[in-house]
């Protein structure tokens, strides 16, 4: 069945809201078309990845549609961007970059969408309840979206999202239906030590692990404690959805699609199981290390943006121990979470103990890291998946105790006893 | 003559074949200005993607593949063509909107498993209008 446009649609690509919902309608359908979708649905929101700049290209683009006075119809949020509007001081990339990257943000503003500049919209008041149907652009987000809110959502790329909040329709495929939604590969990690399920550092290597071997298949679960964390299913699909395409995924017992296997499974066999042993973790684990210098340079957390419940975690670890003057700490976060620090007296105390907040855009994705002598921690497998090629520098992945431990004492520590088999 | 199950993006192209051994993420592991493949975990790190008609199975990673493909379509670094065995709608994404502002088309097309290996065994390959691909 060929794509079915209804009269509105077909109003909005014909021009009648002129040329900038046309255009925006064009690349809906577009997509819709690639995805075979029959018709187009409603959305009751929009996150965009497209305001960080990675170019002329995007910045054409999202001026040609403010230009011809483009509005989002639905509540629209933004991803980080290329600049730390909060830390202005940190930036050290060139100046045309930057005046180019704030000329998009300009852009996105003037289309009507919320300035909240976060990876994690999730992590603010409003988001999307389970079922319903929204666009959201960057890959954590969306798996987070999908996985975790139960909220609909198709891997989209940047200039769907800002093409479906214009319009307020996106195609009625993928991720979106019931089908698509259902696992067929099952990842059992019961063999896995409980003592290392109980450590939040068990899951972005898990996701990194499962994110290698699924494609873009949907895995579920089994095998886990039950109820983890949003922070933890966010670790796990941020991570999976850098190593591989997961844009949903399920763990039986704490996401909202699957009560049990069957229902995760949509009533189908599974065409696949995994089991996951230490031995594999720890393999998983090693990929996300590139160096082997005990010296360590800098450490850098929250990506995704840090939650509050990780920052208390942080602050716990740190006590009133100061970061090693040779050590750059960075934790990247949202403003929202940001202004909780601030109520709770966090900011000051963080910045007391030598740690850096980065706002409103990540330290991967541009420039604003100083000169970084010796080894990068993290405890984000997605930052230490993209921090080598990104930033040129040499990563340790390791649990947010090891990387506090380390930038106390400048230097590399890791707890290698909790990778035990048992 | 093999041919495309499906034309996500319909067009022209010629070029050297590029049988990519990994997917690749076109933001993090592609560099634009000089087309080059930068993901220090790939195995094909340092390999240009100009001109050449890229085969890979899926794709990967992030939503900013969209852009980064966009501008290497712009720069004229992009490949001349990607050949697909899954759609992947941020990379198709990335070639509707270079086309829409531009209109520079850069073909994808979505081929099955024999079809796939069959491509890649040739060295070049002419792409057409309906989706064909022959060898060159």
């Amino acid at each position: 069945m060929p794509l079915t446009l209804d009269a509105r649609d077909q109003a909005l690509l014909d021009g009648t809201a002129g040329p900038a919902a046309a255009l925006a309608m064009r690349v809906v359908v577009r997509t819709a078309e690639s995805m075979e979708a029959e018709r187009l649905l409603d959305i009751t929101g929009a996150h965009i990845d497209s305001c960080l700049y990675h170019g002329q290209a995007g910045l054409d683009f999202a001026q040609r549609l403010a230009d011809d006075g483009a509005q989002v119809s639905v509540p629209t949020t933004l991803n980080v961007s290329s600049l730390d509007l909060l830390h202005p001081e940190l930036y050290r990339g060139d100046d045309h970059t930057r005046d180019q990257a704030r000329a998009l943000m300009n852009a996105y503003e003037a289309m009507g969408c919320e300035p909240t500049w976060t990876c994690a919209p999730y992590q603010m008041d409003a988001r999307p309840r389970l079922g319903e149907h929204v666009a959201w652009a960057e890959s954590n987000a969306i798996v987070f979206a999908n996985a975790v809110l139960g909220a609909r959502t198709h891997r989209y790329g940047d200039f769907l999202d800002i093409a479906a909040a214009i319009t307020g329709r996106a195609p009625a495929a993928g991720l979106h239906l019931d089908t698509a939604r259902h696992a067929t590969i099952v990842f059992d990690v019961s063999a896995v030590p409980a003592k290392l399920l109980d450590l939040d550092v068990a899951y972005p290597v898990i996701g990194h692990h499962i994110g290698k071997l699924v494609g873009s298949a949907v895995p579920v679960i089994v095998g886990a404690p039950a109820g983890l964390s949003e922070d933890r299913l966010k670790a796990i699909g941020s991570a999976g959805a850098s190593s591989g395409s997961l844009a949903m995924f399920h763990v039986v017992g704490s996401t909202p699609e699957a009560p049990d296997l069957e229902t995760a499974c949509g009533g189908r066999v599974p065409t696949d199981r995994h089991m996951i042993t230490a031995a594999d973790l720890r393999t998983a684990r090693d990929q996300l290390t590139t160096s082997t210098n005990a010296k360590l340079g800098a450490i850098s957390l929250g990506t995704p943006h840090y939650s509050v419940p990780e920052f208390a975690r942080l602050i716990e670890l740190l006590g009133d121990r100061r970061i090693h003057p040779d050590v750059h700490a960075y934790v990247n976060t949202g403003r929202s979470v940001a202004h909780e620090l601030d109520l709770r007296g966090w900011s000051a105390r963080l910045a007391d103990a030598g740690v850096q907040l980065v706002t409103d855009t990540c330290t991967y994705i541009t420039p604003v890291m100083a000169d970084i002598h010796g080894t990068a921690m993290t405890d984000s497998a997605k930052w230490a998946y993209y921090a080598p090629g990104n930033l040129g520098l040499d990563v340790a992945f390791g649990s947010v105790e090891d990387c506090v431990e380390s930038a106390v004492r400048g230097e590399v520590v890791r707890d290698e006893g909790v990778w035990a088999d048992a | 003559m093999p041919e495309a199950t499906r034309a996500l993006i319909a067009g022209e192209a010629h070029g050297e074949i590029l049988e990519l051994d990994e997917p690749l993420s076109f933001w993090g592991g592609f560099e634009s200005e000089t087309g080059t493949i930068i993901d220090q975990a790939h195995p094909q790190v340092g390999q240009s993607l100009v001109g050449k008609i890229v085969m890979m199975t899926v794709g990967r990673g992030s939503s900013s593949a969209s852009s980064v493909l966009a501008e290497a379509i712009r720069d004229g670094t992009a490949p001349a063509a990607l050949i697909l065995q899954e759609s992947d709608e941020i990379i198709v994404l990335g070639a509707i909107v270079a086309d829409e502002i531009y209109g520079t088309v850069m073909p994808i097309l979505l081929v099955d498993d024999t079809t796939y290996r069959d491509i890649a065994s040739l060295t070049a390959a002419q792409i057409s209008a309906d989706g064909q691909i022959d060898p060159r």
